[in-house]
């Protein structure tokens, strides 16, 4: 079974709670986690619905694999309509929350409506109560977190809640749940805030005790924690530097977006690498990284605690953040550093800090500023209108408008826009590197063809982790491929688009990929859920997921002109690099892609697709 | 030869996998708040520390217990509570001075580690090694190997 079979439906206009049976013909058809969530939401609310108004719903959902000791299984992810994009969102985050709800015995918390004024969600197992929280309204995440666990006098409590960013209605703002770990993209946060929703904190003792086949589960699962110990990604790269082990691999390919994507490499990117983390510093000798830190049953253990150094400008009147925190992930040292060409090790420390801190995505943020770095420098955006003197490579441009953004004071408000919004106001919507809305993570889509069209077709706006080609065309996992052709790519992008849609769903990390093949999280599957569940179903099901969403966006209004990438990846070449002189080629694989999904020629699947995948 | 956990807190990465391990074994259930070994974060400087009973020679809980529900298991100094003798009385939860015997509101009884009869269940999950399960007279063999290792093989 895996499942707890439970639902929690919260509606927060009439202030109620209210137990559910899990459907399990769709937990069947979908699984868990991103899957079954977004099979809830597509059923319950109108594709075409505000995502800021209360007619969005706002799901938090585990998977059948949340809570047991399979690797990573630790997960859960939180479904909504985004407000970034206007289409499906789908946040997926690690640390301890998300096995604590498992264990209070709930699959899945549905959240409706908007509360008149603030409120937090208390679980503790059956005892489920809507409680005030005006008082932690303009709190941080960690102040939020801080304070439940002392009101309830219970540290052991786990807390998913938003910071001033949700509030105050930053686009990108994030749900932060055990101080450093986040549902970090599209914008979620902000629908929890617009629903005056501050928290969940949960405390659960039940446990999961409703496996399958507990044995053949114990036996396979230490089976499959082997292979991840024994391959040089999961059991040596991500251990060792953390998913920043990329920063000098990606560069050197010529694969490094910089400066709003104006160049694929980055001079400065050795200074902000996962080996300058390690390296001891001039100040005290001692090395901006701490140690390791797993999510809940995680074997692997890429997750930074870092310690930023005292004597830096931004930090040097600010003892609360000399601590121990959560340290730069790859995404973040890449979107606060290359995309604004900052080379400055511990001003990234420090934005990265005040991203967890007040809960705010550091890609499309970082990717935003980017883009009024360009516009600075272009002489739309002056001094005045940002406060601060921004051309790239100002360090302290970035961490002043970090400051600003969590805050949500002066131009921090339009930063928390995000770049599309920022750019088409002062007139230059070329200038957004995004798809839907949504801004590009850190792979240049010239230098790695298959990216490209991951972000294009990427259900939830521009994003690597729906298909991480990067691991076949770069990391040659599980074949390699040429990063700089487009052929093979569309069936690529779709093998690997469904391959994750049912990762994403099990309650596992999507980094065990790099390790497990979908045939190795089966039988892990087949030993905890009752019932059949061989590859062809997997396959299908993650076909059936992608559709699923697909078919959520064109009903909100995506077409076909909206998988597509800004002209700078299709006009303006590389300029150095392997991929110098090359264009994105995403026009030739969209058509290609469209046949091979089953599509019509304007992205919409077929009567034949639809039926075949019972949908 | 006598057998003793051994904790290296430097190699933690609170996974947890040694309390859902924990909780397996004693109750077939993933249940962290039932493990008889647990992992504390400590944020402000980044430490994770596993911690759980040492099987003291001299057992405090052993010798407090007035109805002597805490017996040695021979085979391998373990001091295990017999759940049909213990009355659930917590003089043990006080007379360990470590606050490694823990009631159990839902059994009425109290618990600890018990080596889980001589195969411990967190040592075998544990990832990364910071749970180990070695002889007892050289808990310390691994970190004087290291110094020696200093010593001997001084880097270039």
């Amino acid at each position: 079974m895996a499942w707890t079979r439970k639902i929690l439906r919260v509606n927060l206009t009439d202030r109620t709670c209210t137990s559910e049976p899990l459907n399990m013909e769709w937990a069947h058809d979908y699984l868990g986690q991103r899957g079954l969530a977004t099979k809830y939401l597509a059923s319950e609310i109108d594709p075409k619905v505000d995502p800021l108004s209360p007619d969005n719903k706002i799901i938090w959902a585990t998977g059948p694999l949340t809570g047991t000791m399979a690797s990573t299984g630790g997960r859960y992810s939180v479904v909504t309509k985004g407000p970034l994009t206007g289409a499906i969102a789908c946040s997926n985050s690690g640390g301890y929350f998300g096995a604590e709800l498992k264990f209070a015995g709930w699959d899945m918390v549905i959240i409706e409506g908007r509360a008149s004024s603030p409120v937090y969600l208390s679980i503790e197992n059956d005892k489920v109560e809507l409680r005030d929280a005006s008082h932690l309204w303009g709190k941080t995440v960690w102040e939020t977190e801080g304070q439940i666990k002392s009101e309830h006098q219970d540290p052991q409590i786990r807390v998913s809640c938003i910071g001033r960013t949700g509030e105050n209605g930053v686009l990108y703002a994030a749900i932060v749940n055990d101080l450093h770990r986040a549902a970090g993209r599209s914008g979620v946060g902000a629908v929890a805030g617009s629903k005056n929703l501050k928290a969940i904190a949960v405390r659960g003792t039940l446990g999961v005790g409703n496996i399958a086949n507990p044995k053949e589960f114990m036996k396979v699962t230490f089976e499959k924690k082997k292979i991840l110990k024994e391959n040089a990604v999961t059991g040596q790269g991500l251990p060792t530097y953390g998913t920043q082990v990329l920063m000098n691999v990606i560069n050197e390919i010529g694969a490094m977006p910089t400066r709003n994507h104006k160049d694929v490499q980055f001079e400065g990117a050795r200074k902000i690498s996962a080996e300058a983390m390690h390296e001891p510093r001039e100040s005290d000798g001692k090395a901006q990284l701490i140690n390791n830190q797993a999510c809940f049953g995680c074997t692997i253990a890429c997750g930074r605690i870092s310690k930023i150094d005292a004597t830096h400008y931004t930090v040097v009147n600010s003892p609360k953040y000399w601590g121990a925190s959560g340290g730069l992930e790859y995404e973040a040292a890449w979107a606060l550093g290359c995309a604004n060409g900052v080379d400055d090790l511990d001003a990234l420390q420090y934005a990265t800090m005040l991203c967890n801190e007040d809960g705010f995505d550091p890609i499309s943020f970082g990717a935003t500023i980017g883009a009024v770095m360009e516009l600075y420098e272009m002489g739309v955006l002056t001094k005045e209108e940002i406060g601060i003197e921004a051309p790239f490579g100002s360090a302290k441009a970035l961490t002043y408008l970090t400051e600003i953004t969590a805050r949500g004071e002066g131009f921090g408000k339009i930063i928390g826009l995000g770049s599309k919004r920022l750019c088409e106001k002062y007139g230059h919507p070329e200038l957004s590197m995004s798809v839907k809305g949504q801004e590009f993570p850190a792979y240049d889509a010239r230098a790695v063809q298959g990216m490209g069209l991951t972000y294009a077709t990427s259900n939830r706006g521009a994003c690597h982790l729906r298909s991480y080609t990067i691991s076949s065309e770069v990391l040659g996992i599980p074949v390699k491929t040429d990063p700089l052709t487009t052929e093979g790519k569309p069936a690529l992008v779709k093998a690997f688009q469904d391959a994750t849609a049912v990762v994403d769903s099990t309650g596992l990390c999507v980094f065990t990929t790099f390790a497990w093949a979908l045939s190795d999280i089966q039988p892990q599957l087949q030993a905890a859920c009752e019932g059949d569940w061989s590859m062809e179903k997997l396959d299908l099901m993650g076909e059936r997921i992608w559709n699923m969403e697909r078919q959520f966006n064109n009903a909100a209004g995506f077409t076909r002109k909206d998988d597509d990438l800004p002209a700078r990846l299709k006009t303006e070449a590389a300029k150095v690099g392997p991929a110098k002189g090359l264009v994105s080629g995403i026009d030739k694989m969209i058509p290609e892609y469209y046949d091979l999904r089953g599509w019509d020629t304007e992205g919409r699947p077929t009567a034949e697709t639809v039926a075949r995948l019972g949908l | 030869m006598q057998k003793s956990l051994h904790i290296d807190p430097s190699k933690c990465t609170s996974c947890l996998q040694c309390e859902m391990a924990c909780s397996f074994e004693n109750y077939g259930v993933f249940n962290n708040s039932l493990s008889r070994i647990k992992v504390f974060e400590f944020h402000h400087t980044g430490a994770k520390v596993p911690y759980t009973c040492t099987q003291c020679d001299e057992a405090w809980c052993m010798h407090a217990c007035p109805v002597e529900a805490i017996k040695l298991d021979k085979t391998n100094g373990a001091k295990v509570v017999l759940e049909d003798v213990c009355v659930g009385c917590k003089v043990c939860t006080i007379a360990c001075p470590f606050g490694t015997v823990n009631y159990v509101a839902e059994t009425g009884k109290v618990q600890k580690c018990d080596l889980c009869g001589g195969d411990p269940a967190c040592a075998e999950a544990c990832p990364t090694g910071a749970i180990t399960y070695v002889d007892a007279n050289w808990t310390g063999l691994e970190r004087m190997r290291q110094w020696a290792d200093k010593l001997g093989n001084p880097s270039a």
